[in-house]
């Protein structure tokens, strides 16, 4: 535990340092590629807050990908056909909780193994999609807010306070999150439930309504992640277009040992690996076929993985059922 | 007087089982009734009825006159009533004080106030003179500690009932002594506690009334005043039981167990066995007496190639055993009745009959080459489930569905129906009912006139000194004395364990 601390310090340290180097030497370029981190990163994160509300009360969500999917869907062509943004935002947002309310449903009340309906959301989402999707329309997409005053700070103004609504939005539900898991009763009977739910359930807390509540309102975190994915960051929609965010937030979340802030710091550095590459590509600095720097988030999550397999403890009622009665 | 607790024809049904049948209890305040019943018997699923954790078919449970709606746990605990559970019901990543506050948490705004928490557990702790460490993580401590706080977590809320599920099944004498020490005192302050054993001295100790259960019926209500631990007994078994037990003389031979030199570490890298040096011979029982911690685990994992020796060696009938090799071990007719059966002697989710082959699954009458025998292993199981009296719908059963009773009986038919040279059990009737213990001592007894060497670890002193023919005390991870069991009285034997002289 303390390596591990003394190593996610160094490696601050060490982003922190060569960003300060390289701002010296380009400022632009530089703040331009952070800022483009957290773009790029956000929706990772905040899909990877879908996986900790989850898993932190005992429910396995692999179906984060057809949320995204669908969420992202919806509120495209909801944006597209009441040429409004906002409507866009809350028809995903919708979406998203309906896709986790289902999640709960076949999980909790049907009691099915989780794993395969979080698989039934991600094909439901995919042939959904695909079947109804029509080509050729536009959406208003979300527009940029620079926070004034904030906006003017050099550096960090470009970073943190020039983008759009989803972002802040996003960020400040992060956060929240954060506190609300540690530092409220919500969060320690949701943990509790996670970890032993007989221990809940003999305090009087009611394993299935938490359980349900938690599925769903990560379902809406999910939603507004997909809405952010087509009205925000890409502002179309295309088939399978999230190419597998899902699966890499579910990653990220191990390996921010299925805390918001660790999950976050995880995104942002998968943010920032996508931003460099960018830049290098768009600099004509280095001359690697796209295809190989469209591989880079993959393998990245995949020696994440290896890196912290076997250190992580998941929380320990993950996957299963409760049963009340017991004989 | 109306009663603080009334049950009245509560029924439960499980699939296959009926758990209780229109049983009728009641409990008033500041009055101890003891619950007592076989495994199985159903004593469990009413209490959890009354907790909320079950909801009966059919009856009625009122607390203070008041009706309980069926599973409402909120509702029970709402009207007063406290509930030890026999699984512990703690988060082992919390912390004590998280643990106790779950539930009902004391608020800052919309925050846990944790100060509050941690006050409000110190305060708590030294009301009922029960010692707990508010900052401890729960998984970082002993059993009796995690006992300690499940009785806290049920006292927090000014309990009127205080129900307790086999609280002492875990515990040492001394934190037994203690925990009987605060029923009492919980009843003499108005407190109606209701308690489930299967410890009749615990009973006679200081149980007003006993309530004992048998087949999920009531069979008898008496009090300790009226009769006698035989009494207790026979009214929960339904027959006669022997709680002395009858054995021949033991006609010892070479020795069969040596241990020589032995030294071991525990968990935390102590030295827990010190250059130990026992030997058993065939046809006898070596009784292992000490208080808990001394080792005794440490010398059972060792010998059973579970734990990492450091020096010293283990030889079954003059050959070395293997360090750290389970299998290789009972390969030279090492049987092990593990101290934890739910982790060390069970898989919950096997079959009953998939258990009772667990370490000879690969072998000869049960597989030939890479092709288990089907019908061998329904045979074994047929003819031990009947012979070893385990209680169970089918062999098809999955071992986690039994009673605690029934699990040990498995395992020890696994383990004592083999041919075997050594025994080693630890623990081997912790937590079972004294029908089962009666018959887990016989089993024991007739592996020994079989000419096994018998190595018996038991935290129980009267199990030693009934089963035993030689008595090894041990203190701080040695053999402090050896005693012939003619020359092993109760008192010394205690006065050696707790590392006086004699």
């Amino acid at each position: 535990m303390k390596k591990l601390l003394s190593f996610k310090w160094l490696l601050t340290l060490l982003l922190v340092a060569i960003t300060g180097y390289f701002y010296s030497k380009d400022g632009v370029i530089t703040s331009s590629v952070v800022s483009t981190a957290l773009i790029f990163g956000l929706p990772l994160a905040l899909a990877a807050m879908v996986g900790i509300m989850c898993e932190r009360t005992g429910i396995v969500n692999i179906g984060i990908e057809g949320t995204l999917l669908f969420s992202a869907f919806v509120g495209f062509f909801t944006a597209s056909a009441t040429d409004s943004d906002f409507y866009g935002v809350v028809a995903a947002v919708i979406a998203g909780t309906a896709s986790g309310v289902l999640l709960a449903f076949m999980s909790i009340s049907w009691k099915m193994d989780q794993i395969i309906a979080g698989t039934i959301i991600n094909i439901l989402a995919t042939g959904l999609t695909s079947f109804l999707y029509k080509q050729g329309h536009t959406a208003p997409t979300t527009s940029q807010i620079d926070i004034p005053w904030l906006s003017q700070i050099p550096f960090f103004g470009q970073v943190l306070f020039m983008h759009g609504p989803i972002v802040y939005i996003g960020l400040v539900l992060i956060f929240v999150l954060y506190i609300a898991l540690f530092h409220t009763a919500w969060g320690l009977r949701s943990r509790a439930v996670g970890e032993h739910p007989g221990s809940a359930d003999t305090a009087g807390v009611s394993v299935f309504k938490l359980r349900y509540l938690n599925v769903s309102i990560a379902g809406a975190v999910g939603g507004l992640a997909g809405a952010y994915l087509s009205l925000e960051l890409v502002g179309s929609w295309d088939r399978g277009f999230t190419a597998g965010k899902g699966f890499t937030a579910l990653a990220l979340m191990i390996f921010g040992r299925w805390n918001p802030m660790g999950a976050l710091a995880a995104a942002m550095f998968f943010g920032l690996t996508q931003a460099i590459t960018n830049q290098l590509m768009f600099s004509q600095i280095v001359k690697i076929p796209d295809q190989f720097v469209n591989m880079l988030p993959y393998i990245l999550t995949i020696v994440v993985l290896a890196i912290s397999a076997g250190k992580v403890r998941p929380p320990a009622a993950e996957g299963q059922q409760y049963e009340k009665e017991q004989a | 007087m109306s009663a603080l607790l009334e049950i009245t024809n509560v029924t439960k049904t499980f699939p296959g089982v009926v758990a209780n049948e229109s049983i009728s209890v009641s409990v008033s305040a500041g009055e101890i009734v003891a619950l007592l019943g076989e495994n199985g018997a159903g004593k469990s699923t009413l209490v959890k009825s009354v907790f909320g954790m079950v909801r009966p078919d059919s009856g009625e449970i009122r607390i203070k006159g008041e009706l309980i709606a069926p599973g409402d746990t909120g509702g029970a605990i709402a009207r007063g009533v406290g509930m030890v559970h026999q699984h512990f019901q703690l988060v082992p990543v919390m912390t004590v004080t998280e643990n106790i506050i779950l539930g009902d948490e004391p608020k800052r705004g919309i925050f846990i106030n944790i100060k509050a928490a941690r006050a409000e557990v110190i305060a708590l702790s030294e009301k009922y003179g029960l010692e707990v460490d508010p900052d401890a993580l729960v998984e970082d401590l002993p059993v009796g500690t995690q006992q300690r706080i499940e009785i806290l977590k049920a006292l927090r809320k000014d309990v009127d009932l205080l129900i307790l599920d086999e609280p002492t099944a875990v515990l040492t004498p001394q934190e037994t002594d203690e925990l009987l020490q605060v029923m009492k005192n919980l009843a003499a302050s108005g407190v109606g506690v209701l308690f489930i054993t299967h410890k009749l001295r615990e009973v006679m100790a200081v149980a007003d009334r006993v309530v004992v259960l048998r087949n999920g019926r009531v069979a008898g209500s008496t009090s300790p005043k009226e009769t006698d631990e035989e009494g207790l007994a026979q009214l929960m078994v339904g027959r006669n039981v022997v709680l002395q037990v009858e054995k021949g003389e033991a006609k010892p031979a070479a020795p069969t167990l040596e241990i020589k030199a032995l030294s071991v570490n525990d968990d935390r890298k102590h030295l827990a066995v010190d250059a130990l040096d026992l030997e058993v011979r065939a046809g006898e029982i070596v009784g292992v007496a000490g208080v808990e911690g001394n080792g005794q685990r440490e010398l059972v994992e060792a010998i059973c190639g579970m734990r990492p020796r450091l020096s010293g060696e283990v030889l079954v009938a003059g050959a070395p055993t293997p360090d750290m090799h389970p299998h290789g071990v009972h390969a030279m007719g090492v049987s092990h009745i593990p101290e934890d059966r739910e982790k060390h002697g069970l898989v919950s989710s096997y079959s009953i009959e998939d258990n009772l082959v667990l370490n000879q699954f690969d072998r000869a009458p049960f597989a030939q080459g890479w092709i288990r025998n089907v019908a061998t292993l329904e045979e074994n199981a047929t003819r031990l489930v009947e012979e070893f009296d385990i209680r169970t719908p089918s062999i098809k059963t999955t071992a986690g569905a039994l009673s605690g009773g029934n699990k040990q009986k498995v395992v020890v038919a696994r383990e004592l129906s083999q041919d075997t040279r050594v025994v080693v059990a630890a623990q081997p009737t912790r937590g079972v009912d004294v029908g089962s213990i009666e018959f887990i001592h016989n089993q024991l007894i007739a592996a020994r006139d079989g000419g096994a060497a018998v190595l018996l670890v038991s935290a129980e002193l009267d199990e030693i000194l009934s089963l035993a023919d030689r008595v090894a005390v041990m203190f701080g991870g040695k053999i402090v004395s050896i005693l012939d069991a003619k020359e092993a009285e109760r008192g010394l034997v205690g006065r050696l364990m707790a590392g006086l002289s004699a």
